[in-house]
């Protein structure tokens, strides 16, 4: 099956006061329809802002886009304002993480739920209620009849997730994107959302992009992962392929620096030495060396003056440690330290 | 004859936030039940975890113990000292030996002050001048932390959020303190971050012997820092123990609920190797959101997302006991707590 989105050698810079900062500096990925592809990264690594350029949501006066994104075969980069408008909301829609600020305290959750609907459909205000109302009940809002006059500020928070999700889905959109749905939720309440996307998934066939930083909410919710570190994927494949024999220093880093609930407590994490580096000056060669441990399993100075590449489709890690050397140094000395 | 290895005791202590309205006289017309007639006993140098979703009350319990709220009843022993309402005076040389760590990095560090003058403010209020002087003291302590300590005269915004976590690491160090409640210390924190963090924690944590109140709401994180774990719900703990007794044989249902939330990478079709069947990923559901501690439910507050709630749930408040089949010092609240189970060894499995 083709790719619903494509995205081809993606590169995001903002122009600030102090230089070019390198958002996202060629990224490649394929989202199919009915599948969810998990962006893995930590703060700053590129994840949010590859899927704002994908909506088209940056400021075009001090943002810099290019190469290709392909939504249905229609190119987007170029895309004028008129055409992204009418994708929007429509054909592929957003859930941010942050409820009570993503929605407008000033109009009641079913306005905000039947705005996007009357938009691009052209109901009434009568129809575009009921519908408001049908998707609170999707959603398990439970009196959604009542509710659906409610503000924001009289749903709690899980509701208040459900509620946007309600909005994002109100026109059937073909591509859903989700910006951490759940880091701002209880882990009860996360299990629910995600329950939920999965249910909604299987119902519409949407093609799905979450975004998250916890590698336990990957593996229990999509089918593959894309690992992003300095803008740029480090790895890519299957979600099974990444957990279970993941082939980047920096996804052993991911790995062995979350505890879990069976893992070994006498013995201390092991966290990434050193910090993310700046998207104004990247080090040369692989963005993640400086962070390294296995530098001098390349040996030489490849590391230092070569980037690694990671090839644009299929499982594969963008690492200069030869596939045996990737093998073994995970079976052998990171697997058994986690738990 | 209170155990004299327990430094900080609380009993039956309650937070009541009052609501006001009304016009044109305002009046309290309710209360918000944050903390609800909660026990609690810490020993000296143990790491002793606190969890519970938001809105069950484990920070005011933090500010609670600290002093930096006034309880609405029950009392605080330190040291076997009732200090539930002693006033600032009295209060000062027990603060010294109690320390706060909190939760961000951004606001809880004076952005005009340098690192040095941060980390030294402890020691100018309670006038104390280490040998070698106070830079000198600082410059270790940042070293202790793990940062330069030729950043003396930086300022927070120089720092990234790991450093400025060490940085009120350091400055809860400074007095040497008994106990330190940190409150979320690593929740704001990338995950590569969190972890060089937290084992800096648990460094300390051992090599200086203070006891910790560690207050999180993520159960691995909690899980892999303390030795014992109270879990809270809706203002009350619902279940008390040794971290096994938490992790592996948990009694109380909403423990078996929240543990069963939490996903994790690598399991094996859902299982998770030496806990109990119910606490694979999925197993249990919650619906539903906790209940408004405004108005909480009667008798058992978990009792209306509760799967196993009878009549007597509603009735009576379950009191927080040693159920049959406990561990000594295991201790859950429920009228129908979950059977034992049988432990088993853990196994490595990726």
């Amino acid at each position: 099956m083709t790719a619903f989105l494509s995205v081809r050698d993606l590169h995001v810079r903002f122009d600030t006061e102090d230089g070019t900062v390198k958002a996202v500096d060629g990224l490649s990925f394929d989202v199919r329809k009915g599948e969810t592809l998990g962006i893995v990264g930590e703060s700053g690594s590129g994840k949010s802002v590859t899927n704002l350029a994908v909506l088209g949501l940056h400021d075009p006066r001090s943002t810099e886009i290019r190469g290709e994104i392909l939504l249905d075969g229609q190119e987007l980069t170029a895309a004028p304002e008129s055409v992204l408008e009418k994708l929007r909301g429509n054909k592929m829609a957003m859930i941010f993480q942050d409820s009570l600020t993503a929605l407008s305290p000033y109009y009641t959750v079913g306005r905000q739920i039947s705005e996007p609907f009357r938009k691009h459909t052209g109901a009434s205000k009568r129809d575009a209620r009921l519908r408001a109302i049908e998707m609170l009940e999707k959603v398990g809002i439970p009196n959604a009849g009542l509710r659906v006059d409610d503000y924001p500020h009289q749903f709690s928070g899980g509701m208040r997730q459900r509620a946007m999700i309600a909005m994002a889905l109100v026109c059937d959109p073909e591509l859903l994107i989700a910006d951490e749905p759940t880091t701002a939720l209880d882990v009860t309440v996360q299990a629910q959302i995600l329950d939920l996307l999965k249910d909604l998934q299987q119902q519409t066939g949407a093609a799905i992009v979450l975004i998250t930083h916890d590698l336990g909410v990957v593996g229990h919710t999509v089918d593959e992962v894309l690992v992003m570190y300095a803008g740029r994927a480090v790895e890519r494949g299957t979600v099974d392929e990444v957990l279970r024999e993941p082939q980047h220093p920096y996804t052993w880093g991911l790995l062995g620096s979350m505890p879990r609930l069976t893992s070994d407590v006498t013995e201390p994490l092991t966290p990434i030495p050193g910090t993310p580096p700046s998207l104004l000056a990247p080090p040369p060669g692989c963005p993640f060396h400086p962070r390294c441990a296995f530098v001098s399993d390349v040996g030489g100075n490849r590391c230092r003056s070569e980037r690694p590449e990671l090839p644009a489709t299929g499982r594969g890690s963008a690492c200069h440690l030869t596939p045996n050397q990737k093998r073994t140094t995970f079976t052998e000395r990171i697997k058994p330290r986690l738990g | 004859m209170a155990d004299m290895s327990e430094i900080l005791v609380a009993e039956g202590l309650t937070k009541h936030f009052p609501i006001k309205g009304g016009f044109p006289v305002k009046r309290t017309v309710g209360a918000v039940q944050a903390v609800d007639g909660i026990d609690l006993a810490i020993r000296a140098g143990e790491a002793f975890g606190l969890v519970g979703e938001s809105g069950c009350g484990k920070s005011t319990t933090g500010r609670l113990l600290t002093r930096l709220l006034e309880p609405t009843a029950g009392r605080i022993r330190y040291r076997g000292e009732d200090i539930t309402h002693a006033s600032r005076k009295e209060l000062a040389p027990i603060r010294s030996e109690i320390q706060m760590i909190f939760q961000d990095p951004y606001s809880s560090l004076n952005p005009r002050q340098t690192v040095g003058k941060i980390v030294s403010g402890p020691m100018e209020i309670n006038g104390i001048a280490p040998p070698g002087g106070r830079e000198a003291r600082v410059r270790e302590l940042l070293e202790t932390v793990g940062l330069n300590p030729e950043h003396y005269n930086r300022f927070p915004h120089e720092f990234s959020g790991g450093q400025r976590q060490r940085i009120g690491v350091a400055r809860a160090l400074a007095l040497e303190p008994k106990l330190i409640v940190a409150d979320e210390p690593v929740s704001a924190l990338d995950v590569s971050i969190q972890a060089q963090v937290v084992n800096l924690l648990q460094k300390l944590q051992r090599e200086l012997d203070i006891a910790f109140l560690f207050i999180a709401h993520d159960l691995a994180v909690v899980r892999h820092f303390s030795q014992r774990v109270a879990v809270m719900y809706l203002g009350r703990i619902v279940e008390v123990g040794d971290r096994d007794d938490i992790y592996r044989r948990p009694r109380h249902p909403y423990t078996h609920a929240l543990l069963s939330a939490v996903p994790e990478a690598g399991e094996d079709g859902g299982t998770r190797v030496g806990a109990p069947p119910s606490v694979s990923w999925g197993s249990i559901r919650l619906a539903g959101d906790v209940p408004s501690p405004i108005d909480p439910p009667s008798g058992c507050r978990f009792r209306t997302r509760c799967w196993k709630a009878r009549d007597v749930c509603a009735e009576t408040v379950p009191p927080l006991v040693r159920a049959d089949g406990s561990r000594e010092g295991h201790l859950s609240a429920c009228h129908f707590p979950e059977p034992p189970t049988v432990e088993r060894d853990t196994e490595v499995v990726m």
